[in-house]
């Protein structure tokens, strides 16, 4: 298998890292030699992120570089298009449709873009939108909007329901293995 | 067995498995979470310092009673621990000693982007420089084998791409390693003049030494005879850059990037065509090399800020063009305040009364941009304090006035009170902010004297900030809430007009502390909302416009009440 390239974008504190640490875990288990590329510190504060995440027989850089990810999945609807030009022609652009405003946004200095869906289409030509932070509330906790997505990103690589669970299972906190597994499967 | 790890796990792996029984820090990103780590073997005692200087110092008096000791820091820690470190060159050491230093070209979540190879150079020290998890434990137990066999310190460099990638790693048993025996021994270990100029003799054929030996090192040095029409010399993460573009490449990668293996980088120059150096940042190699009179390309293709990529040496060195589709222009979404940041209240308060203030490195740095623009400068830890004691003998009494220094508690102990104690002792009228979240808050919430608890966890002395103010010589110190804008006002006012010095010290926890606090968020009554946009003066990420009214977003409000202070109409309220 040639490498596989994963980005997962979204805003500091959405929990991007913990999506990426599960992709991780699933890589290694399944004997893939795997990289990731994570951000800490300042950034995690509320700026934008990304993880890069890349498996397959062998990885040498730890990064996914432009115009090569597979999948990207994003936490926030702007952030989606802000990455977009990582995506590889015809790479799948997962979106969580939450929307949050950046700072020059709240003090008026610049516009939160109405159109993003049309763009990020535009930019993009498979794309799936989900809100995952409705079906995150509807299970009755907003912190597992992670692993809603990745619930999406399983459909477009080619691991077992069985690989995802223990996965997941050995990556989240104990206590909220259930929930966790139970929002992966929800879609 | 094999598993994933953080390069800055796998170090303190390798530290493990090295036999190391004493591990010293201060944290600082991308270096941080190697103690974090090392911190949870029982087998080894962690510690935070105050400072690089001070963990330095421990460590080298740990090394020299004979343990094996690791102390870590990031890049720019290398600046304040730099006088313990150039003369434990010189008098080398007992247990081996190894030194993590973190880069971070880029600057994701630094001041500068300062080479630390530099370091090696200037000290006299060798280096090693891993390039990836696997590596990164390796190397520290050859560090441990190269320190002793030696004598003498060695530095790792890590770079943020090899402190925060993950990859597999391979793990063995701990090695057991017995501390050397401690012989008071004045000529090594006392460096006064007598002792230290026949010192510096031993420190040159050292690194003489090792420079010959290191073209023998070939598990660190390595070579990758293939196509001889290029080769390229390189180490750490861009050496995985150039395999992923050019696999075909001869390829030199130096595990050791100080003292560099000569011999072996002059064989290998021969049996090429044409030589690239790809380094990031400094032309630390090239300069060297080509001193040699070597022939090689390097920073007239390359440059000397941030990170390198595939894609780079995909276009520099292959001379590919690449049709890269540009990132689309979007408003920018710089790092902030968190919602419910004590520090906001006092920014707020600040623009209020039109007060400047010299800051210094830590979360209030987030409060620089608009709308708060709470600080003035942000250069160093400690800064925040002595700077404004400059600006005041510049500018006098009367400009002062104007001005408050920020410090949070942690860079308050780390370096900020000897600038203090100068506030006092040349009769500076200043007024000092400590705002006090209780933990190191920008590296993702370490311990430190003014927790009560320690890197392990145990229950420590608390360091009383008021009492050591006063001993220091401020007579008026005060304890202010941030979360009530008046009461910092008041504060602020009678403080600063004082013509004496004081500090005033804003108290309450980070807002990510307490995981288990219950967060109702709060929402905007939109009948009694007037749309005066107060609210939005405070930076709170959680408060938006949205088709012309205000609202608060309910997944970011952790109901910190400060925008119920800043609304005039009250209109915010409480959730359910
Ligand atoms: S981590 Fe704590 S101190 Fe830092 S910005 Fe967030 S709430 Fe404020
Ligand atoms: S919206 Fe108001 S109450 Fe909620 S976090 Fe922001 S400042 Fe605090």
């Amino acid at each position: 298998m040639s490498v596989k390239n994963i980005l997962v974008v979204g805003v500091g504190g959405q929990g991007t890292l913990l999506t990426s640490r599960i992709l991780g875990n699933l890589a290694l288990n399944n004997g893939y030699d795997v990289k990731l590329s994570e951000v800490h510190g300042m950034a995690q504060r509320g700026g934008s992120v990304v993880t890069h995440i890349r498996f397959g027989e062998k990885v040498y850089s730890p990064l996914v570089e432009i115009g090569h990810a597979d999948v990207i999945v994003a936490f926030e609807k702007m952030e989606a298009l802000r990455w977009a030009h990582y995506l590889k022609k015809d790479g799948v652009m997962i979106v969580n449709t939450q929307e949050i405003n950046p700072m020059p946004v709240i003090t008026g200095g610049a516009e939160y873009p109405s159109d993003l869906v049309e763009q990020i289409k535009g930019k993009c030509d498979k794309t799936i939108f989900i809100d995952a932070l409705s079906h995150a509330r509807e299970l009755g906790n907003f912190r597992v909007v992670n692993t809603v997505l990745l619930g999406e990103l399983a459909k477009h690589l080619d691991f077992d329901v069985e690989q995802w669970e223990k996965a997941i299972e050995i990556t989240v906190p104990k206590k909220t293995i259930e929930i966790n597994t139970k929002a992966f499967k929800s879609l | 067995m094999k598993t994933i790890m953080l390069g800055n796990q796998a170090i303190a792996r390798g530290a493990y498995e090295a036999g190391v029984t004493v591990a010293v820090a201060y944290p600082g990103t991308p270096s941080t979470e190697i103690t974090e780590f090392v911190a949870g073997y029982d087998d080894i005692y962690a510690e935070w310092s105050p400072n690089e200087k001070v963990a330095m110092e421990v460590a080298l008096g740990s090394a020299m009673a004979g343990a094996r000791t690791m102390v870590s820091m990031k890049h720019v820690g290398v600046n304040v621990a730099a006088d313990p470190l150039f003369t434990a060159s010189y008098t080398g050491i007992n247990g081996g000693l190894v030194i993590c230093t973190a880069d971070d070209p880029g600057m994701h979540s630094s001041q500068n982007e300062q080479d630390s190879r530099y370091y090696a150079r200037a000290a006299h020290i060798p280096m090693l420089e891993p390039a990836d998890s696997n590596e990164a434990l390796s190397y520290m137990k050859r560090a441990f084998d190269i320190s002793e066999a030696y004598d003498t310190p060695v530095f790792i460099r890590l770079t943020t791409r090899i402190s925060h990638s993950q990859s597999i790693v391979q793990l063995n048993e701990r090695e057991v390693v017995e501390l050397k025996p401690y012989e008071k021994n004045i000529e090594k270990n006392v460096m006064m003049p007598l002792y230290a100029r026949p010192k510096h003799i031993i420190v040159e054929k050292r690194m003489n030494q090792l420079a010959e030996d290191a073209s023998t090192f070939t598990d660190l040095n390595t070579v990758e005879m293939k196509d001889t029409k290029v080769g390229i010399i390189t180490s750490g993460v861009p050496y995985q850059y150039v395999k992923e573009v050019m696999p075909d490449a001869s390829v030199l990668k130096l595990g050791m990037v100080h003292p560099l293996p000569k011999k072996l980088i002059e064989d290998f120059a021969s049996k090429v065509d044409r030589l690239y150096i790809v380094e990031e940042l400094e032309p630390i190699f090239e300069e060297q090399i080509k001193a040699w009179g070597i022939k090689v390309i390097g920073k007239e293709i390359f440059t000397v800020q941030g990170e390198y990529s595939a894609n780079m040496i995909e276009e520099r060195i292959l001379g590919k063009e690449l049709e890269l589709r540009d990132a689309e222009k979007l408003p920018g979404r710089p790092p902030v305040l968190c919602p419910g940041c004590p520090h906001r209240g006092i920014y707020y308060v600040l623009k209020k009364l039109k007060i400047h203030a010299t800051g210094d490195i830590g979360c209030y740095t987030l409060g620089a941009l608009p709308p708060l623009e709470g600080i003035d400068t942000c250069v160093c830890m400690g800064g925040g304090v002595s700077m404004l004691h400059g600006v005041e003998k510049a500018r006098g009494k009367e400009f002062i006035k104007k001005w408050v220094g920020i410090v949070g508690d942690s860079t308050f102990v780390h370096s900020g009170i000897t600038g203090l104690v100068d506030i006092v002792y040349n009769k500076g009228i200043s007024t000092v902010m400590i705002l006090d979240n209780s933990t190191t808050g920008m590296t993702g919430h370490q311990e430190n004297p003014t927790t009560g608890r320690n890197l392990k966890g145990e229950e420590v002395p608390v360091l009383n900030l008021v009492a050591l103010c006063k001993a220091v010589g401020i007579h008026h110190v005060r304890v202010v809430n941030p979360f009530k804008p008046k009461e910092v006002e008041v504060a602020l006012k009678e403080e600063t007009n004082r013509e004496e010095p004081s500090v005033i010290i804003a108290s309450a926890p980070c807002e990510l502390l307490d995981k288990k606090k219950k967060r109702i968020p709060l929402y905007v009554n939109q009948e009694t909302c007037r749309k005066c946009n107060m609210c939005m003066k405070i930076g709170c990420p959680a408060i938006q416009k949205k088709d012309g009214n205000i609202i608060i977003n309910d997944a970011l409000c952790v109901g910190c009440n400060l925008c119920t202070k800043v609304c005039p109409f009250g209109a915010i309220e409480k959730g359910e």
